[in-house]
């Protein structure tokens, strides 16, 4: 415990004092930016006039916690992530890695004993622990699910690393069956786990596929050709209208519009790159915020064509390449032609196989391109666009199709969406939905697949999460409503992620080719004088 | 023509609310190559502080004289807002300075949503309006200028011109200039970069709450999402001025109102904010970086 980050400062001060100090100031700090805004409220009385509520028990809860994250952070998560990195005198080792100490035997039997006790009184929860209690008995057993699982992956994870495509494939390719089948099991039925499937295969799969297909679309743009674009939503709007108002006026098929709906992207893609080729950095990704604006005030001012802010309902479902149809009226309908019974469940499974099929064409798709001559130009661009100019490359063809690549996955995932929604409006093309893209790509470790797929996972899964977590609501009273700080936590997750990972979970990629003899040689391989 | 100089002075007043929105963005810019954006939000923050220290006043004193009370609300709001400009430098982006360009961008998007989206959950999703503070309105030859457009363009000059002899003649605005050229040599020099930087963000805080408390005034109504359109809006005017200079942030905040208020007066009301960014991009298509900017030397 001895040990602290910053020795010359605290030759007076114990890590204990220390903490205390710090303690002391965060809580100063938290007063002073909290005092107004959690301490009072601003509420409306009964004749509409601003009154103010006050809280003080809340702000002082706030204080005390802030003082008390920061003292224990202080006096003993520093001095513990300091020892970390000390080798042991005795056996020259380092200490055991966090995670080995976290996940042992002990524990993943415990986790399974915990997972078994509690499935098998699934039904009478309620019953024995009262309502209250049982919500945390299904959290816990929610966490022991999470704790086992990871423990395999942990025990496996030199396998599972070397083999990490094919098994993600595969796992994704299987996840609606074993929804189904889980659900099937536990709730005595396959109707009831059809039934209880929608909500684990559309909340949490197709949400999360439709996040990475579109942050893999942005990688194309930012993590390749490194041409940071803020307003990437608006392509994902070019898709979804151009398949919403085609797909309603003119009754044509999904699978038509899908490829012109990609095509209109790519097209407003030129129509973007044109005028912003010669600008830089920066201003090259104010102008494609400004460009995400135009589209979306457009959308929501051109009432005749996109019917304002109400938007457009009534999209026509995906069939299923005109065979079979999801819709419980027509003579093809999917469960008559198998005579199987009516679920909605279907449509949504085929859903998910659809995005899944759209992410791997994308994936697929810039893997391929990266090994082309414009691949390799892209990423000779985003390392210095002078030294590209200068070998000949064209830099306004490659940036062009850099866009239009990039903003073609965009309409794709668009009119994948509306289909999805079923409703478009311009509510869902927000600049948040940008950042929230970027943000995948950056966390994700730009240019790397993998990482921006497990950035998508980790992001998106776990503010959807977050609305599962209705225990809360007897921890802090009926009126708490989980919800309200999904995107505040998401908000907060980005920094901290950002702060704990700056090159992202996986790291950059490097460029694809590299002239292998004159690489550089790195300066911790050198010695003075030895160059 | 009377109708032309109302739309003026109508302009007038956006623009300085964007003008001294604006500043903060191109500071920050200028001193450590970022764009800040949650800095539209810390213009929110201001806004609410002042509104919230409105109510206070009102429940405590039964009269006070309106420019107090306006004073008082825009002291505590620069105070509130300069910490929280403070805090968030220090945990969000400090850490990050040697990192790659995109790190900083992608925690200063997680602060700005983090900022509204904990306004939101603290103060409740609804407008909050207020009763109006300054209804005064004086009619000279047809024209009408109201008493707050008035006490807004004379709050923006006089706070222009104390920032202009700040920065242009102070050792700390000097300390500032240096870092903004090289922070490294600066740093060799003896100025101390955290701390400059670190002013950096309170000064343009404290703008942005002078800002959000004349919206209020103005407006007389704000909601926790109000930060985003006219953040957006600053930074477009940051960047039409070229980005880095300060007279031409406030030049770009200017130029955004004046063709805001000019559209919606003579074209449609609704396409203002297209005609705002329409006009951004084809002023960077002909001088790429901004009117006032210098333009960027390549260096191989």
């Amino acid at each position: 415990m001895a040990v602290t980050a910053s020795p010359e400062r605290d030759i007076v001060a114990t890590p204990m004092q220390r903490a205390t100090r710090e303690a002391l100031y965060a809580g100063a700090i938290a007063l002073g930016l909290f005092v107004l805004f959690i301490g009072l409220k601003t509420d409306q009385n009964i004749s509409n006039e601003l009154i103010l509520v006050q809280r003080w028990g809340l702000l002082a809860i706030v204080v005390v916690l802030t003082m008390a994250g920061r003292f224990l952070y202080v006096a003993y998560g520093q001095p513990f992530l300091a020892n970390q990195k000390i080798v042991d005198v005795a056996t020259g080792l380092l200490p055991e890695s966090m995670a080995t100490r976290f996940f042992r035997l002990p524990y993943f039997l415990a986790a399974i004993i915990t997972v078994a006790v509690l499935v098998f009184l699934a039904g009478s929860l309620d019953g024995l622990l009262g309502p209250g209690l049982a919500g945390y008995a299904r959290f816990l057993r929610a966490l022991a699910i999470i704790y086992a699982l990871a423990s395999v992956m942990f025990y496996f994870r030199t396998f599972i690393h070397a083999h990490f495509s094919a098994l993600g494939i595969t796992a994704l390719a299987l996840y609606p069956v074993i929804v189904v089948l889980v659900l099937a099991l536990y709730g005595g039925s396959v109707a009831a786990g059809f039934q209880g499937s929608l909500k684990w295969v559309d909340n949490f799969g197709i949400q999360i596929l439709i996040y990475v297909m579109l942050a893999w679309g942005l990688n194309i743009v930012v993590g390749l050709a490194g041409l940071l674009d803020l307003g990437y939503v608006a392509f994902y709007a070019v898709g979804a209208y151009a398949y919403a108002l085609l797909g309603t006026q003119y009754g044509l098929s999904f699978w038509i519009l899908l490829p012109a709906a990609g095509a209109m992207a790519a097209f407003w893609g030129v129509l973007l790159g044109f005028p912003v080729l010669r600008l830089r950095g920066d201003y090259l990704a104010i102008v494609t915020l400004a460009f995400g604006e135009i589209i979306r005030l457009v959308l929501i001012n051109w009432r005749e064509v996109t019917n304002g802010s109400a938007g457009i309902s009534g999209i026509p479902k995906v069939t299923f390449f005109g065979l079979m149809t999801f819709n419980v009226s027509d003579p093809n309908y999917i469960a008559k032609v198998f005579d199987i019974a009516t679920s909605s469940a279907y449509y949504k499974i085929f859903l998910y196989y659809l995005i899944l099929g759209l992410c791997l064409l994308t994936a697929f798709v810039t893997i391929r391109l990266r090994r082309m001559p414009v691949g390799r130009a892209w990423e000779a661009l985003r390392e210095d666009e002078i030294a590209c100019r200068s070998l000949g490359i064209n830099t306004t063809t490659t940036k062009l199709t850099a866009f239009a690549t990039g903003a073609m996955f965009g309409g794709f995932a668009g009119s994948f969406f509306a289909a999805r929604q079923g409703f478009v409006s311009p509510e869902s093309f927000i600049f948040l939905e940008s950042a929230i893209i970027l943000a995948i790509v950056v966390l994700g470790g730009m240019g790397s697949l993998v990482g921006i797929a497990v950035a998508a996972m980790v992001m998106i899964g776990g503010t959807e999460v977050l609305r599962e977590l209705d225990f809360l609501k007897q921890v802090f009273g009926p009126d708490f409503t989980p919800e309200l700080y999904r995107m505040l936590l998401f908000g907060m997750a980005m920094v901290i992620v950002m702060l704990w990972k700056p090159r992202g979970f996986v790291g950059s990629r490097e460029p694809t080719a590299f002239l292998k003899e004159s690489r550089a040689v790195s300066g911790s391989f050198t010695k003075e004088g030895h160059g | 023509m009377q109708y032309f100089v109302q739309q003026l002075i109508n302009g007038l007043t956006l623009g300085s609310i964007y003008g001294l929105i604006a500043i903060g963005y191109t500071m920050v810019y200028g001193i450590i190559g970022m764009i800040n954006f949650a800095h539209g939000d810390i213009f929110m923050i201001g806004a609410f502080a002042a509104l919230i220290v409105f109510l206070i006043l009102g429940a405590l004193f039964y009269s006070l004289p309106v420019v107090l009370a306006l004073l008082v609300m825009m002291i505590v709001a620069m105070l509130l807002t300069s910490m929280y400009n403070w805090t968030i430098e220090k945990v969000a982006y400090r850490p990050l300075r040697g990192s790659f360009r995109l790190a900083p961008l992608i925690t200063a998007i997680g602060m700005s949503i983090a900022l509204s989206n904990f306004v939101q959950v603290t103060q409740g999703p609804r407008n909050k309006p207020v009763p109006p503070m300054v209804s005064k309105v004086y009619n000279i030859e047809g024209i009408s200028v109201s008493l707050k457009q008035i006490i807004i363009v004379l709050v923006t000059i006089v706070l222009l011109a104390l920032f202009w002899y700040l920065v242009n003649k102070t050792s700390l605005g000097r300390a500032q200039r240096a870092c903004e050229q090289d922070r490294k040599m600066a740093a060799l020099l003896g100025i101390d970069v955290d701390r400059t930087i670190s002013i950096t963000f309170i000064m343009g805080a404290a703008l942005a709450a002078v800002a959000g408390t004349l919206f209020l005034m103005y407006y007389g109504v704000v909601v926790f999402s109000d930060g985003f359109t006219p953040g957006v809006k600053a930074f477009t005017a940051a960047v039409l001025g070229g980005i880095g200079s300060l007279p031409g942030a406030v030049l770009g905040g200017l130029m955004i109102g004046f063709i805001e208020s000019m559209w919606s007066a003579y074209f449609s009301i609704d396409y203002k904010d297209v005609a705002a960014f329409s006009i951004l991009a084809i002023v960077l298509i002909f001088l790429p970086s901004g009117i006032l900017g210098r333009p960027e030397v390549e260096k191989v």
